[in-house]
């Protein structure tokens, strides 16, 4: 008995591979059994109950999966945001005070503006040069996949590769593994704790986001000149435009929406910027934003008042620049 | 000790060899193990002497829920064998990682498991209305193997409820015996020992006394709070200790001012560890590879540092009389204020019974004894707090040092920020130990940041 009960508590890899494809084996089988059923409905019914079937099941699903995912949670945490930690009495607009008044948090907050004005702003302009640039030129796919490499690492990634770039050896006995460190030293200089010192280190970060999200506005606004008609720009050069003017008075206008989608997603992408912070910096020496800040007070000090209230100033912050977005692919939608 | 010792080994090998001769033929019966182990139920068989206060369980099956998984489990399953072959209990191990979310589940859904171990004592104490007190034999088992300390973490209102099983220690410091050797440096057994130590160190200027690094990540400053917590062991008593983790002691007193005055005078000082901001963005392992590579001299930190010292930094564990070894380590106790005042920080595993049924006691008990604990440290990489526990019984270096510290401790207390609110535990008093260092707060300024943020 005791022998069974030794052999029952091991399992082998192999029991566990089996269990796991007999669980994807029968959730493959449901799903069969849902389709033809689906099918064997539909083909029993008249065409106009067919026309609300197709309309059930294409909507349903999305439908169910937007209020379990979106709107559920958008109003609990609305709801834990008025209560305290432990979600147990109201406490009114306490934690939005708190928010508002923390000295540690008026940084987290001036810390996400720096970052949701420079990232946008830099990755867009670097971005569209780039694109401009290689507009014309005849091999340029080497330089944009390089230019875009960097898309397909993640945020942790890329922050973990940084932190190498920006390491800083204290002690002078032990080889320093700093790139930014060897260059300064290179010419004669005395590297700073790149990631201690505040306010550089919070631009050095954004300088990962950038590195990050140039690639995106590159490939993005480069379709969009691609799309540019040609007689439009030969017409700006015979009326003798120098390539200055044609970039600002033709080029960029007739882009211009697709600059506010690319403006937009990355402002977006940068107010929920945790990642990288997280992994490089802890949110210490007054590098903090607002998504670490979140993370931390609701999941690792338990306080889920006042992790959701920075969820919904997180939130509030993002919904003008949402809407924007939507009014403007509404507007381009109807010109065309 | 050594002949039980072989004895457990035997046995714990035939018990292994018979299950395995039942997997590979199913139709086997109890002809095939006997003479080697025994048939379950007839009064005494040989071997089976010692378990004969936990008799007439037979065919009971008790299940431990715990945190405990692969392939530390394997262990704990192999050390039960020679238990449940003699007394005829079953015990079904269930390790899982969603511990600490379901048992609370199971507790309240009417579904309580026999025995839970529970790796803090927090969670025990949210349950005194479900577990079972401790009855007289396990009441009396624990006095006699455990220092009060240990039962007192076992106690809830008053009321002894779970037995202490494993432990960790962190009251280490790690350092090179072979650059000890070299330089002629002797452990020191003192506080005022240890920084004269380091002053000599530093005076000969070729090696740096201390590394201290806090970076980890989102939790960076965890370290520091360690050393605070070892140095508030050592210069107040374990009532201040305890004060001072619930919250009746206001962060700022100047009680735990004259502690971090004192982890300052390490922390702080450039002689000691070089460029005092740079903690912060020194990882913990990083800090303790300059033991390693002989950069500095020694390293505060718990046991499970040595796994990534070895794993990353190709480190030896080494006893403290390997002094030829290159890249070998090993700790030495981090010294109290005098030599007879040992405190040791920690921590520890707690098992709690839910059922009233006399097997799931009987294996509560048995877990407490020395006979166990031996055998379970025999079999590697674990030590316990029981102070019948044989150091000859655990092979690895460290942990026969965590052992002897455990056995020696005049006071055990375990992390305290890991029992602090989450606000300040996991909160403020990581990052504003962080300051500390990096943007050099001064110590009342750090205190005050952490007393204000204390959710009252």
């Amino acid at each position: 008995m005791m022998q069974f009960a030794i052999f029952a508590a091991r399992k082998t890899p192999w029991d566990i591979i089996g269990e796991n494809f007999t669980l994807l084996a029968s959730a493959l089988l449901a799903f069969a059994a849902v389709i033809v059923l689906l099918f064997l409905i539909a083909g029993r019914t008249n065409v106009k109950a067919q026309e609300w079937l197709k309309y059930l099941v294409f909507l349903v699903p999305a439908l169910l999966l937007l209020l379990v995912g979106l709107i559920y949670p958008t109003i609990r945490t609305i709801i834990l945001s008025f209560m305290d930690a432990k979600s147990e009495n109201f406490v009114g607009f306490d934690n939005y005070v708190w928010a508002f008044t923390i000295p540690e948090i008026v940084v987290v907050l001036r810390n996400t503006a720096v970052w949701v004005f420079l990232v946008p702003f830099l990755s867009t302009a670097i971005g569209l040069s780039i694109a401009y640039m290689t507009d014309r030129m005849k091999r340029p796919t080497v330089i944009k996949s390089l230019i875009f490499m960097p898309m397909a690492i993640s945020f942790v990634g890329a922050g973990v590769i940084w932190r190498f770039v920006y390491n800083f050896e204290p002690n002078e006995n032990r080889a320093d593994i700093g790139l930014l460190s060897a260059i300064v030293k290179f010419f004669g200089g005395t590297p700073p704790n790149w990631l201690l010192e505040s306010p550089g280190n919070t631009y050095l970060l954004i300088a990962v986001m950038v590195w990050i999200q140039t690639g995106f506005a590159m490939v993005v606004l480069s379709a969009a000149m691609k799309n540019v008609p040609d007689e439009i720009v030969e017409a700006a050069m015979l009326d003798g435009a120098t390539p200055i003017k044609r970039f600002f008075r033709v080029t960029i206008p007739m882009i211009r929406a697709t600059l506010v989608v690319v403006l937009t997603t990355i402002i977006i992408g940068t107010l929920k910027v945790f990642d990288i912070v997280r992994t490089m910096t802890g949110g210490n020496f007054q590098t903090n934003v607002i998504a670490n800040e979140m993370y931390s007070q609701a999941f690792r000090q338990m306080n889920y008042g006042t992790g959701s209230a920075l969820a919904i100033i997180l939130f509030v912050a993002i919904i003008p620049v949402i809407a924007y977005n939507v009014r403007q692919l509404r507007l381009e939608r109807t010109e065309r | 000790m050594s002949t039980l010792r072989s004895r457990f080994v035997a046995v714990g090998a035939t018990a292994i060899a018979a299950s395995l001769v039942l997997a590979g033929c199913a139709a086997s019966d109890e002809e095939t193990t006997a003479g080697s182990t025994t048939d379950t139920g007839d009064a005494t068989v040989a071997g089976c002497e010692a378990y004969a206060a936990y008799a007439g369980n037979e065919g009971a099956e008790v299940e431990i829920y715990t945190t405990i998984i692969d392939p530390e489990a394997s262990l704990f399953i192999e050390s039960f064998a020679e238990f449940e072959e003699c007394t005829g209990i079953t015990i079904n191990w269930n390790g899982t990682q969603e511990f600490e979310a379901q048992i609370a589940v199971r507790v309240e859904g009417g579904t309580a498991p026999d025995l839970a171990i529970f790796p803090q004592p927090g969670l025990l104490a949210s349950f005194p209305d479900s577990l079972v007190p401790a009855d007289a034999a396990l009441t009396a088992s624990v006095d006699a193997n455990y220092s009060p300390d240990w039962k007192n973490y076992g106690t809830v209102d008053g009321t002894f409820f779970a037995a202490p099983l494993g432990a960790n220690v962190k009251s280490f410091v790690w350092y090179s015996p072979k650059t000890f050797a070299d330089n002629g440096w002797a452990i020191p057994t003192t506080w005022d020992e240890l920084l004269a130590l380091s002053d000599t160190i530093a005076a000969e200027g070729n090696v740096q006394p201390w590394c201290v690094g806090i970076e980890s990540g989102g939790a960076t400053g965890w370290a520091a709070t360690d050393w605070m917590e070892d140095l508030m062991l050592r210069f107040q008593d374990g009532e201040t200790y305890d004060a001072w983790v619930d919250g009746s002691l206001p962060f700022n007193d100047p009680k735990v001012a004259e502690v971090i005055a004192e982890a300052g005078k390490i922390i702080k000082n450039p002689d000691y560890v070089g460029n005092v901001q740079a903690i912060a963005t020194t990882s913990f392992s990083a800090g303790g590879a300059g033991v390693v590579d002989g950069s500095c001299a020694m390293h505060r930190q718990a046991s499970f540092l040595g796994g990534i010292l070895v794993g990353d930094y190709g480190a030896t564990i080494v006893t403290p009389e390997d002094t030829d070894v290159e890249s070998g380590i090993t700790t030495f106790y981090f010294p109290g204020v005098s030599a007879d005042n040992k405190p040791a920080l920690g921590g520890g595993e707690f098992v709690g019974r839910f059922t009233d049924s006399a097997a799931a006691a009987a294996v509560q008990l048995y877990l407490t004894t020395p006979e166990w604990n031996n055998a379970k440290a025999a079999l590697g990489g674990w030590f316990s707090a029981n102070k019948g526990l044989d150091t000859a019984n655990v092979a690895d270096p460290v942990n026969k040092v965590a052992v002897e510290i455990l056995q020696n401790a005049t006071l055990f207390r375990f992390d305290g920020s890991d029992v602090m609110p989450a606000a300040v535990g996991a909160g403020t008093f990581w990052t504003e130990m962080t300051a500390w260092v990096a943007e050099d707060k001064s110590d009342q300024a750090v205190l005050d940041a952490i007393y204000a943020s204390w959710p009252y």
